[in-house]
């Protein structure tokens, strides 16, 4: 199975990605999360002015076989949320790095991305996590 | 005839396997004077016997379809169609267990969907869940629904001293634990602009009953101000309310509310002492997400044909269990069956009839036992079926008198209003003839007559009666 990766962001174990834009960090879940997702139905979002804490949940994200815990890459203060995907849940699974972003993010500490996955890292770690799960 | 299935033989293998000697082996941890007590019962009877026996004592129970009923407070005596026990009794539709697999579930799942669609025309609302078990527990419902809509940013809970106070009871025991604030139920009774003033930044909803639990019924005017309080506090705007009241006036969608649940008994349901009932619960679209229970929605399959599924039950056991901010696993489907027969059965021209029966009986009633000495009746404002009247007596008092007329008298609201000692909640429902009426309005002034007469015994009040 290959999945789609993006070169410019770093990565969680937790399979979701932050892209720096800026001064502002752009926050989804990933092309192999969406792929064990299925479907998705519904996105549940944290509101603007919400400060997200590092490895608590931010959102779910629920598709026709399960709701998932989409969980805070980075700490910092929600600026922007994608209320598109209310209407348009599937665009997480259609463009998972592009129109379907979850939420823009002023970032507490920007040291926080660099201990985070880059792309070659969290590709192999996506082999490994798929050779295991027998996909 | 022998109901056990194992044999002699079976049971020896087993008892050597487990290591014992003997059955009463297994016992030998419960002290002895336990294990085998003396139940002194009377010798057995034949089961031509016991049914007698039961007969016996089922006969002897007031219900009624032997007496005539003025009691509301929430569950109430409308007349329930044959056809509606006629089709809840199809074999098809026996299953308490939630139709997960629709393509064997079809029936089922459209009789909910149609249950749903008349709920939410029914209430104004633009969707319905398929039920709850009752109304206290669809309004405990709506404030979880309410919290999770809060975010836990808002704690606070405005209850209606006139939302149905077990209703209430109910609600505070759903929130044990959740840190919620309650408030309101200290508030003068029937003052929405009181409740109004108590929504705030910190407030998730605010309930009311309409008509409330002492019969008054509040103008689509009054409840749409109060709406706009709530919402402009951003809290959630949640209204109980009588199904059967709905067929005569403004739905609560039309005024604003964003939940609009209560019993559904009403509809369909007879009283059967207490239950199954049925909760309903209906919403807007905006917070469906946070709602409780399940939603079947309408669908096409493969070949394009119309069908069924459940749309929505994400807060449920199967998929988000973990997360589930509500425990219901179950609903009232074979209640909910009936209610969508019934309502299916009278259509809108059917419903608006009942209510209209319903209101212009209990107005005539109002009016005649107003006219009696020593009782006034104490609705000043516009109700629906049921009314309170203050009475000269205590109110189990009467009401044990007035089954002696063959009538079950009203609610006794002392209870749980100090301020209404000897204050009767009386409803009337088309289920009441004039007759009826004129007989409660006769042995109301008949009982309370004897009070005023100043009767010397007990004795010389029962000979009154025996002549009477």
């Amino acid at each position: 199975m290959s999945y789609k990766f993006d070169e410019k962001a770093r990565y969680a174990k937790s399979h979701e990605w932050v892209r720096l834009e800026g001064d502002v960090a752009v926050i989804g879940v990933s092309d192999y999360a969406q792929h064990l997702l299925s479907d998705i139905v519904y996105v549940e979002l944290p509101e603007v002015g919400d400060t997200l804490t590092k490895g608590e949940s931010m959102g779910t994200v629920e598709s026709v076989k399960a709701a998932e815990d989409a969980y805070a890459p980075i700490n910092g203060e929600v600026i922007e949320v994608n209320t598109e995907l209310e209407n348009n849940p599937e665009w997480v699974n259609e463009d998972p790095y592009g129109k379907a972003w979850l939420l823009k993010v002023t970032p507490a500490d920007l040291a926080e991305l660099d201990e985070m996955m880059d792309v070659v890292t969290y590709e192999a770690f996506v082999k490994e996590e798929d050779e295991k799960g027998g996909h | 005839m022998n109901y056990i299935p194992n044999t002699d033989a079976d049971r020896e293998d087993l008892l050597k396997v487990v290591g014992v000697e003997s059955i009463a082996d297994l016992f030998a941890d419960v002290p002895e004077k336990f294990r085998f007590p003396d139940l002194t019962l009377p010798p057995a009877l034949t089961e031509m016997e016991v049914l007698a026996e039961l007969q016996a004592l089922a006969d002897e129970n007031d219900d009624v379809n032997h007496l005539s009923c003025f009691l509301g407070a929430g569950a109430y005596n409308h007349f329930v169609p044959k056809i509606v026990d006629f089709l809840i009794q199809r074999s098809e539709f026996y299953t308490a267990y939630t139709p997960y697999q629709p393509e064997i579930s079809q029936g089922t799942l459209q009789a909910h969907y149609e249950y749903q669609s008349m709920i939410a025309a029914l209430t104004g609302m633009e969707a319905s869940n398929v039920s709850h078990y009752d109304g206290a527990t669809a309004v405990a419902e709506a404030v979880i629904m309410a919290l999770q809509v809060g975010r836990g940013k808002r704690t606070k809970v405005v209850l209606s001293s006139t939302l149905h106070p077990q209703y209430r009871e109910v609600v505070h025991t759903y929130t044990q634990g959740m840190s919620i604030t309650a408030v309101g139920e200290d508030a003068p009774l029937g003052d929405l602009r009181a409740l109004g003033d108590l929504a705030g930044k910190d407030t998730a909803c605010v309930i009311v009953q309409n008509p409330d639990f002492l019969g008054r019924l509040y103008s689509p005017a009054e409840m749409q101000a109060l709406a706009d309080r709530v919402h402009e506090a951003g809290a959630i705007f949640v209204v109980s309310v009588d199904p059967i009241s709905l067929g005569l006036f403004t739905p609560p969608g039309e005024y604003g509310a964003d939940v609009v649940c209560g019993e559904g008994q009403p509809m369909g349901n007879s009283l059967s002492f207490g239950g199954p009932y049925l909760g309903f619960f209906a919403m807007k679209l905006d917070d469906i997400r946070k709602s409780a229970g399940r939603i079947v929605g309408q669908t096409v399959d493969t070949d394009g044909e119309r069908g069924f599924v459940l749309t929505l039950s994400t807060r449920e056991q199967h998929i988000r269990r973990d997360k589930a901010s509500s425990n219901i696993c179950s609903n009232q489907a074979l209640n909910a069956l009936a209610a969508a027969i019934y309502l299916a059965t009278m259509g809108k021209y059917g419903v608006r009839k009942i209510a209209e029966l319903t209101y212009h009986k209990a107005h005539y009633a109002a009016k005649v036992v107003d006219e009696i000495e020593g009782y006034a009746v104490k609705s000043d404002g516009p109700f629906f079926k049921e009314f309170v009247v203050q009475c000269p007596l205590p109110v189990a008092e009467i009401n044990s008198r007035l089954l002696d007329y063959g009538l079950i008298g009203g609610y006794d609201l002392g209870a749980d209003y100090p301020e209404l000692k000897d204050h009767m909640l009386v409803c009337v429902t088309e289920m009441n003839s004039r007759d009826d009426i004129e007989a409660l309005a006769d042995a109301l002034a008949e009982i309370g007559s004897f009070q005023a007469e100043d009767l010397e015994g007990q004795d010389e009040l029962d000979d009154v009666e025996e002549v009477a």
